[in-house]
């Protein structure tokens, strides 16, 4: 090669990185990408927004309240309304905004109360959801995509089990659990991270899979990498993606599970501890829906929100992950 | 002493309810020790899966193969087991893929897809990995490798993550390479640059090379020995100087004066081969290359061909004789001195 040839390939390669450098800025990895084009995502903003003040709520709840939520009978020296020769606590008011309930209870700071509990039974049980999935589903991904013919037997067995959690009807399924353990908060977190175990579970094999055989895994397999290795620092980390999304989604559905079992009576027992589903459940049982029903109204719409806002960021986050919809 | 002794290599795929499909047929080719071996042929005709069973990389079912592949100390690459295989791959072969931006972990920084190799075969780590990944990366001819070693596949443009699978397939100085169409998801100048720094790199380290390309140009200015396969088997076989300056079997002479020459007249046409590799005859019958063949006989019909000729073998009854008598080979060659100067 004359010098003359080398100074211009050297020459051509400084122009080529400088045009790289300028085309795509510095150390963006895949995250930071899907984070940028979800902050542009609209519905993604309003999820979040809508997540943003639930989460205040919820953390600064205790500061937050006007009264005792648990204290029974707060509005009585207010009055009470009487109809058809049933006492009826006064609606939304100056001094109660939300009302109160059938046992006297201030609403509003109920209602901000329940905020916590509804995200604590949400994101645990989405957690125990996540994690039981991801154990199971990794472990069948990995051993099928990688373990060759004793690996689609270990595959084979741990799918069966999954199998059969789906073939049950989620909430039937969430039932039979708290009847079998007793109604505690801890139960309905239990029972609802349980039933969304299947969900987790078949993503990420089903990610997994596809994975494994992609060009970049046999690249490491040439190179002598080991395989539990390429199982989880190559395979793994470019298949969570989907279960991310899921997760996000998990929420809102974990949150109105949750909710349904409260409803159906298996939630906390203690009602002094507010939750919405329990509440709602009051509003509509145990005191007059006819006159009061903003009594159920209220949590009904706290959880259509919160789960709204779940959802739209979870469908913002999946839209930024797919490689198909990218621009 | 040869480092590599394939010895009629066959790799037949079965699937169920359709004919087995006999990709590679017979293949026979021997490397030796810092020396590179071309394996040339169009799709399908069998080079790619030779390399995937070189490395044991071929799906374990539905898929059988036949022959012997013994590698430097007597281990049989095809019968060995997985466990020899593993340390075998990255240490002692490598191999370079075709498309670069798939091999790599779109997800994992390059540093770390580096070191990994380096922690693997020769027990490095944490810092000592990073500079050595460094340097590595420098010898391919990165550019400011430090900040390099942080980025994502997706920011390096083509050339560069080329460079940083050789650099990953070159870690550990193996003492063969298969390189399975490196070039071909470049573009040209940056082939070049490629070609250029495999030749340097095989040359530096003493590492033979299996380069396995459908491009004549490649193995022009690159090769020292050069298989021509169709439809899975070898149909010839000749030394670099040798094959061009006398293609003998049809198809390579088709193949030669289906590419432009340096020295061609302005406006000459081409001349491609008729039909694709579709159209082939079952080598059990006669020649594969017979229904596309223009010298075809009958006796390309009867039977099928051996390979024939000593040390510049072909597998043809009818072959081509004429020769150039000069070498030929700088005429197709892709080499950037052959191009810039």
């Amino acid at each position: 090669m004359t010098a003359l040839a080398r100074k211009k390939i050297a020459k051509l390669e400084r122009l080529a990185e400088l045009a790289a450098v300028h085309s795509k800025e510095q150390g963006e990895s895949l995250w930071r990408e899907a984070l940028k084009r979800v902050r542009r995502n609209p519905s993604a903003i309003v999820g979040a927004s809508i997540l943003g003040v639930f989460i205040l709520i919820a953390v600064l709840g205790p500061f937050l309240v006007p009264y005792d939520p648990g204290q029974i009978g707060v509005g009585i020296p207010f009055g009470l309304e009487v109809k058809e020769g049933q006492a009826i606590y006064p609606g939304p008011n100056s001094e109660f905004w939300l009302g109160l309930d059938h046992q006297g209870r201030d609403m509003f700071s109920r209602m901000i109360v329940g905020a916590r509990q509804t995200l604590l039974v949400g994101v645990v049980a989405t957690a125990i959801g996540l994690t039981l999935g991801c154990l199971i589903g990794g472990i069948a991904g990995a051993a099928y995509g990688l373990g060759g013919k004793r690996g689609r037997t270990i595959d084979n067995v741990l799918m069966r089990f999954i199998d059969m959690l789906l073939a049950m009807p989620s909430l039937l399924l969430a039932i039979s659990l708290v009847a079998l353990l007793r109604p505690s908060l801890m139960t309905v977190m239990i029972a609802v991270g349980f039933i969304s175990v299947p969900i987790f579970a078949r993503l990420l094999r089903g990610a997994m899979i596809a994975q494994s055989n992609a060009e970049y895994v046999v690249a490491a397999t040439s190179l002598g990498v080991h395989k539990r290795k390429i199982a989880l620092s190559h395979i793994l980390p470019n298949s969570i993606a989907p279960v991310l999304v899921q997760a996000t989604l998990t929420l809102a559905t974990a949150i109105i599970e949750a909710a349904g079992l409260s409803f159906l009576g298996l939630g906390n027992p203690d009602s002094s501890q507010a939750e919405w589903g329990t509440m709602l459940a009051d509003g509509l049982f145990n005191s007059r829906f006819d006159y009061a029903p903003h009594l159920a109204l209220f949590p009904a719409i706290g959880i259509i929100i919160t789960a709204l806002g779940f959802t739209l960021l979870g469908e913002a986050m999946r839209e930024a992950l797919d490689p198909k919809l990218r621009k | 002493m040869s480092l590599l002794d394939v010895q009629d290599l066959s790799v037949v795929f079965h699937s169920k309810g359709r004919e087995d499909v006999r990709a590679v047929d017979g293949v026979t080719f021997e490397v030796r020790s810092g020396e590179i071996v071309g394996l040339v042929g169009e799709s399908g005709c069998g080079k790619s899966v030779t390399s995937l069973a070189l490395m044991g990389l071929l799906p374990p079912r539905g898929v059988k193969t036949g022959g012997k592949a013994i590698f430097d100390n007597g281990v049989d690459l095809l019968r060995t087991d997985q466990r020899t295989m593993r340390d075998l791959r990255g240490r002692e072969i490598a191999m370079i893929f075709q498309d670069p931006l798939s091999s790599l972990n779109p997800v994992v920084p390059i540093g770390d897809q580096v070191t990994e190799v380096l922690t693997r075969h020769r027990g490095m780590k944490g810092e000592a990995a990073k500079k050595e990944a460094e340097l590595l990366l420098d010898r391919v001819g990165i550019p400011d490798p430090r900040r390099r070693l942080k980025e994502y596949p997706h920011q390096l443009s083509g050339g560069m993550r080329q460079r940083a699978l050789i650099a990953m397939a070159v870690a550990c100085r193996p003492r063969l390479l298969i390189a399975d169409e490196p070039t071909t998801a470049l573009d040209v100048t940056i082939q070049a640059q490629i070609l250029e720094l495999l030749k340097e790199l095989v040359h530096q380290d003493g590492t033979a090379m299996v380069m396995i390309t459908h491009d004549l140009g490649v193995v022009a200015g690159l090769c020292d020995w050069i298989n021509v396969l169709y439809a899975g088997r070898v149909v010839e076989t000749a030394g670099r100087h040798a094959l061009f300056a006398k293609p003998t079997h049809p198809y390579t002479h088709g193949l030669l004066s289906s590419i432009p020459r340096l020295d061609s007249v302005r406006g000459e046409r081409l001349n491609p081969i008729p039909g694709s590799v579709r159209d082939l005859l079952p080598w059990l019958e006669g020649c594969a290359f017979a229904p596309r063949c223009d010298r075809v006989t009958e006796a390309c019909v009867e039977g099928p061909p051996e390979l024939t000729g000593g040390a510049h073998a072909f597998r043809c009854v009818n072959p081509v004789l004429e020769e150039s008598g000069q070498d030929e080979a700088a005429l197709y060659s892709r080499e950037v001195s052959g191009a810039i100067e």
